[in-house]
């Protein structure tokens, strides 16, 4: 039987091409995103693990959680403390780490990297041996000299003598650099930059005089990691800091890695198995029609005395033939997408650390596993089928007439999966946000399934309805139209592996497009202010920042939001300090009751907090503050929040007389009206007064508006990058199914051009049957995906009060036309072939 | 023999007209020693209302003669004519028109598409053309081939031989100057053959039409008028008012020559 399952293979090489190919493509998918996340992963874990190399012990500072109604004080590593960890039996030689935000510019003045990525640190004595320092450079000293990477160097242009400009938390300091030094930091390995100053220096840049984030230990010679721990945790006093080896430090590092790179794997093997999952339906179609073809071979088979399991066994093995040769190449592909990637990713700047491409064993075997397990389990059910020919039909007449089997069955299956997923979908949307994402998630899968069932039935009436536009390319289009129902099943199941990648990509478009419409309202709509102006990497602005802009000129108000942690009751509660006189010019809140009034004690709250801890305007309450202080506070109004502001927002003059002196001021934005309003030469003022500095961002609404939108964009591109391969699975189902109808009509085909339709008519009506079958397809996708997009939105609507349905019609023809477009080109082989059928062989009576 | 005589006299000129012609007719496959002729410079005139039967051993060259003849194949040197037109200087785009608007066609199988209506499958010649059909004509052909109450069926749910009584239709419907028949009742029992024959006789009797046929079957070849025997791509025999006994005994003398030979 094997003998006779792999003939078979061969002899319909051409007609299980687009099978191999669409299980080709979901194997690379997988195999490619297997071998990329790997290589990426044990090249960041290879380096991080070299940048503990300096270190033996490292002691942290161990945060406090606010206790008894007070904000805690955090501890602090001081120079004393490394004082005495360095006298520690076993220690050689001790460094105190401090780290911070600095951002680089780059000759032009532009920020280098992205801004999360751009880290400061400091230069331990004469000689740290964390940043070996290339020829020509020396240490830096005081307040104007500075250290960099040599990535960052080579990408900017920079040498050692130049002048470089650079930002903490919002004053542009120059400074000089002394040296260009190399580091097997993680974070540069993975396109960060970083500058490191003398100690002193960078304590007083980063806000921690006296004090360090980290201090890391050398054990001496002969002293392990886990005595020098030891000893070091008899010296530290246990409620200030925590002791970790070098090891442990690297093994955590590796397992974050391992986590944030398996996210990564995750993420993209939901789309592989998206792809693979549309090439199932194509694979089942290959082989219901190559068994429909050869049921006469079969039946011979069984009259010479096959069982009917040798019948399906031998489908079987012709799946695993097949599915083993769409392995092995996917696998081949795999390999080189994911070479590809990181090659694409490093064109594309984002630096990917160096490292072997890591094929691993177990690559190799899932790859090979998910091709032929997938390819075997689809072609089950044709296989089956076979099994049920009866050895009569070897005998039967030339062409037994196409099974119209009863659909009943199937509808009726159909109905009630489709019936139950649209009403727990429905449900679902009554529901809150998180409670309601299981069923709802349940509720799509059911619905997905039980249209997929339907398809069938539903193929008829809609296709029904494009008749009259058929009926304009005369006999090919009412040809066509026909042929495309003629097997409700095939049909069916090419239309649904277009559906799925469809519905995917609208419903992701119009939740984005629902989403991206209501947050930029909500932050465009609660803001009067001409700008806003905060940190490129999100960190708070020096308190300069806010003087700087008050009086620059033009400028009417300004307010700061200004952080600060409080303790209320016994609940830690965030508040914000704002300018109280200006706030209402700068805002546009919804008042819900009370009065906009935020000055000495009086301050507002919103909404959400005010239920919360059953506040109406007139009540009051105790907030103790960092550092102890205690101050009662007035409820004078209830506003309605938004993303931008929220909680308790009080007159940031109260806030900052109540704190300490010394704490680490805490503004996240600036917000500043202009008497201008918002244009090119006040942006230009307000980026000047803050002297062009690269890690400030100075945006006005409609920056806000573009930088949301260009988020969503980003992430909706993505998305159908990924989705694309689905698609394009979903393409080769289509062209797969016209060859094999092609294939199958060829007599009829010839009797057409015989009574005298001519090539182009022919090549019509196969091209007609493709449109109609993949606007079926993209109709049912469309639709779903808008269902689905509606009922997301519903459940996010439920904590989002600007939520509204936003339809992306523009899109939407879009995607119309993409599936017309598929049609067209996936029916561009399939015609040709049809067209070129040679009319005599075609008609010749067996 | 003669036809029936008719109302119509431009009818009675046609019967001397040619509706189609062979000249020096070759087809040749292959060159060097895989070459073979399936047609060698062949001859022959198919008058209009004349009812021909083909026929000859396997590979004699009965099906390629009519092949070429009715524009469904190339042939190598000569000249095939259909009324006027010339077949040998037509692109392919032009062969298909004239087989749609000129000649009628009946095949041995799939004659029918299984899902168009009978109706729909007789008028196709014609919805291909984006011509209307005349409705007179159509319920006589229709009528004549008594296929009226089966004209909504699709052809899985007919016979084989309603199934090749349509074609029969769908050949006539459009008026063409000459109708091919491919073993036409190759597939068919005896009774639905003779059903299926005597129509297409009817049509060159009381119609008018032109029929050339394929055939193997002696008494199928007993219901033309003229009978054409082919060996070896050559025309080799004629025989007029044929009847079964003779057809059959003209056959004998090949199988015999063929076993002598």
């Amino acid at each position: 039987m094997f003998r006779t399952a792999l003939r078979n293979v061969l002899a319909h090489k051409a007609r299980l091409l687009m099978t191999v190919l669409s299980v080709m493509l979901g194997v690379a998918f997988v195999s490619g995103t297997l071998v990329f996340t790997n290589t990426i992963s044990d090249a960041l874990q290879k380096s991080s693990a070299k940048g503990f190399d300096h270190v033996d012990v490292a002691i942290q500072p161990e945060g406090r959680p606010n206790e008894g109604g007070k904000v805690a004080e955090q501890p602090k590593l001081t120079p004393e403390l490394l004082a005495k960890v360095e006298k520690a039996p076993g220690a050689a030689s001790a460094i105190g780490v401090v780290s911070g935000f600095t951002a680089l510019a780059d000759k032009d003045g532009k920020l280098i990297g992205g801004g999360f990525q751009s880290q400061g640190g400091n230069y331990w004595g004469d000689d740290d041996p964390r940043y070996p320092i290339e020829d020509g450079g020396r240490a830096p000293k005081g307040e104007n000299e500075i250290a960099i990477d040599s990535e960052t160097a080579d990408r900017a242009g920079y040498q050692v003598g130049d002048t470089i400009r650079l930002s903490v938390d919002g004053p542009v300091l120059t400074s000089t650099i002394t040296a260009i030094f190399t580091t097997d930091d993680g974070n540069v390995a993975a396109g960060g930059s970083l500058a490191v100053f003398d100690t002193a220096t960078a304590q007083k840049l980063f806000h921690r005089e006296g004090q360090y984030d980290e201090i890391a230990v050398r054990a001496a010679d002969g002293t392990s990691q886990a005595q020098l721990q030891t000893a070091i945790d008899k010296i530290v006093p246990d409620d200030t800091a925590a002791t970790t080896t070098g090891q442990q430090l690297a093994d955590e590092q590796a397992t974050l890695i391992a986590s944030s790179t398996s996210g990564l794997k995750n993420g993209l093997l939901v789309f592989a198995g998206i792809a693979l999952f549309v090439g199932t339906f194509i694979i089942a179609n290959t082989f219901t029609m190559l068994v429909a073809q050869r049921t006469k071979e079969l039946a011979l088979l069984r009259a010479v005395g096959a069982s009917r399991r040798q019948v399906t066994r031998s489908v079987l093995v012709e799946a695993f033939v097949v599915g083993a040769v769409a392995a092995v190449a996917g696998l081949a592909a795999g390999v080189g997408i994911g070479a590809g990637m990181r090659s694409l990713m490093g064109a594309l700047d984002a630096t990917v650390p160096a490292g072997p491409l890591v094929v691993s064993p177990g690559t190799v075997a899932t790859a090979l596993l998910v091709g032929v397990l997938i390819t075997m389990l689809a072609a089950w059910l044709p296989g089956r089928r076979a099994a049920k020919i009866p050895p009569v039909a070897a005998m039967g007449s030339v062409h037994a007439p196409a099974t119209t089997k009863s659909l009943v069955v199937r509808n009726t299956i159909g109905a009630l999966f489709a019936g139950a997923g649209i009403a727990t979908v429905l449900y679902a949307t009554t529901m809150d946000g998180s409670d309601g994402q299981a069923p709802m998630g349940f509720g799509a899968v059911l619905l997905i399934i039980g249209v997929f069932v339907l398809t069938p039935l539903l193929s008829r009436p809609l296709i029904a309805a494009a008749a009259p536009v058929l009926r304009v390319f005369g006999v090919s289009g009412k040809l066509a139209r026909q042929n495309s129902v003629r097997n409700p099943r095939r049909t069916a199941a090419t239309a649904s592996a277009l559906m799925i990648g469809l519905t995917l990509i609208t419903g992701m478009t119009v939740m984005a497009g629902s989403l991206q419409t209501s947050i930029e309202k909500m932050a465009a709509d609660a803001i009067k202010a001409d700008y806003v102006v905060s940190m490129a990497n999100g960190n708070f602005l020096s308190p300069d920042v806010e003087k700087k802009l008050a009086s620059a000129e033009g400028v009417t108000a300004t307010s700061p939001l200004r952080n600060a942690e409080s303790v209320i009751g016994d609940e830690t509660e965030y508040l914000t300090g704002v300018n109280g006189s200006a706030i209402r010019e700068l805002t546009d809140l919804t008042i819900d009751n009370g009065a906009f009034e935020v000055g000495g004690t009086n301050v507002v709250v919103d909404a959400d907090t005010a239920k919360r801890r059953g506040w109406k305007a007139g009540s009051s309450f105790t907030a103790a503050f960092e550092g102890g202080e205690r101050q009662k506070l007035t409820v004078a109004g209830v506003y309605e929040g938004n993303e931008l502001l929220r909680g308790v927002l009080l007159d940031s003059a109260t806030l900052t007389e109540r704190l300490p002196a010394g704490t680490d001021p805490a503004d996240m934005q600036v917000m500043v009206k202009t008497s201008a309003g918002a244009s090119d030469a006040t942006k230009d003022r307000l980026e000047k007064a803050l002297g062009d500095n690269p890690a400030i961002q100075v945006q006005d609404r409609q920056d806000i508006s573009n930088q949301i939108a260009s988020m969503f964009t980003l992430m909706l591109n993505l998305l159908y990058g990924l989705l694309a391969m689905a698609v394009i699975v979903a393409v080769l189902g289509v062209i797969n199914t016209l060859a094999m109808s092609v294939f199958e009509r060829s007599q009829e085909i010839g009797m057409l051009r015989a009574i005298g339709l001519d090539r182009r008519g022919i090549k019509r009506m196969v091209r007609l049957e493709s449109l109609v079958i993949s606007l079926f397809g993209g109709v049912l996708g469309i639709g779903l995906g808008v269902f689905f997009g509606w009922a997301a939105g519903e459940l996010l609507a439920a904590s989002m009060p600007t939520y509204e349905l936003v339809l992306p019609w523009a899109r939407m023809a879009l995607f119309l036309l993409l599936a017309g477009t598929v049609g067209i080109l996936a029916a561009l082989w399939p015609a040709r072939r049809a067209a070129k059928l040679n009319m005599l062989t075609a008609i010749k009576s067996e | 023999m003669t036809t029936t005589p008719l109302a119509d006299t431009s009818l009675a000129d046609r019967s001397t007209a040619v509706a189609a012609r062979a000249t020096e007719l070759s087809k040749i496959y292959g060159q060097g020693e895989t070459r073979v002729v399936a047609l060698d410079r062949v001859t022959i005139d198919f008058r209009q209302a004349e009812f021909t039967a083909i026929m000859g051993p396997s590979g004699s060259g009965k099906s390629t003669l009519m092949h070429c003849v009715a524009g469904l194949d190339t042939f190598s040197t000569g000249s095939v004519r259909i009324g006027d037109t010339e077949l040998g200087s037509l692109k392919d785009k032009q062969l298909t028109k004239l087989r749609r608007d000129k000649i009628g066609f009946i095949f041995q199988a799939f004659n029918l598409l299984p899902t168009l209506t009978a109706l729909e499958n007789i008028t196709l010649p014609m919805d291909i053309a984006g011509r209307k059909p005349d409705k007179q004509w159509l319920d006589t052909v229709i009528r004549m081939v008594g296929l009226a109450d089966r004209l909504t069926h699709r052809p899985a749910q007919l016979s084989g031989g309603q199934q090749q009584r349509v074609a029969v239709a769908r050949a006539l419907a459009s008026r063409p100057d000459i109708i091919f028949g491919d073993e036409p009742t190759g597939n068919l029992d005896s009774r639905s053959g003779a059903e299926v024959l005597g129509f297409l006789r009817n049509s060159v009797r009381e119609l008018g039409q032109t029929v050339v046929m394929v055939t193997h079957d002696p008494v199928a070849a007993a219901y033309a008028d003229r009978v054409v025997f082919l060996a070896d791509g050559r025309i080799v025999d004629e025989m007029h008012e044929p009847t079964a006994d003779s057809v059959l005994d003209r056959m004998k003398r090949f199988d015999a020559k063929g076993r002598t030979s």
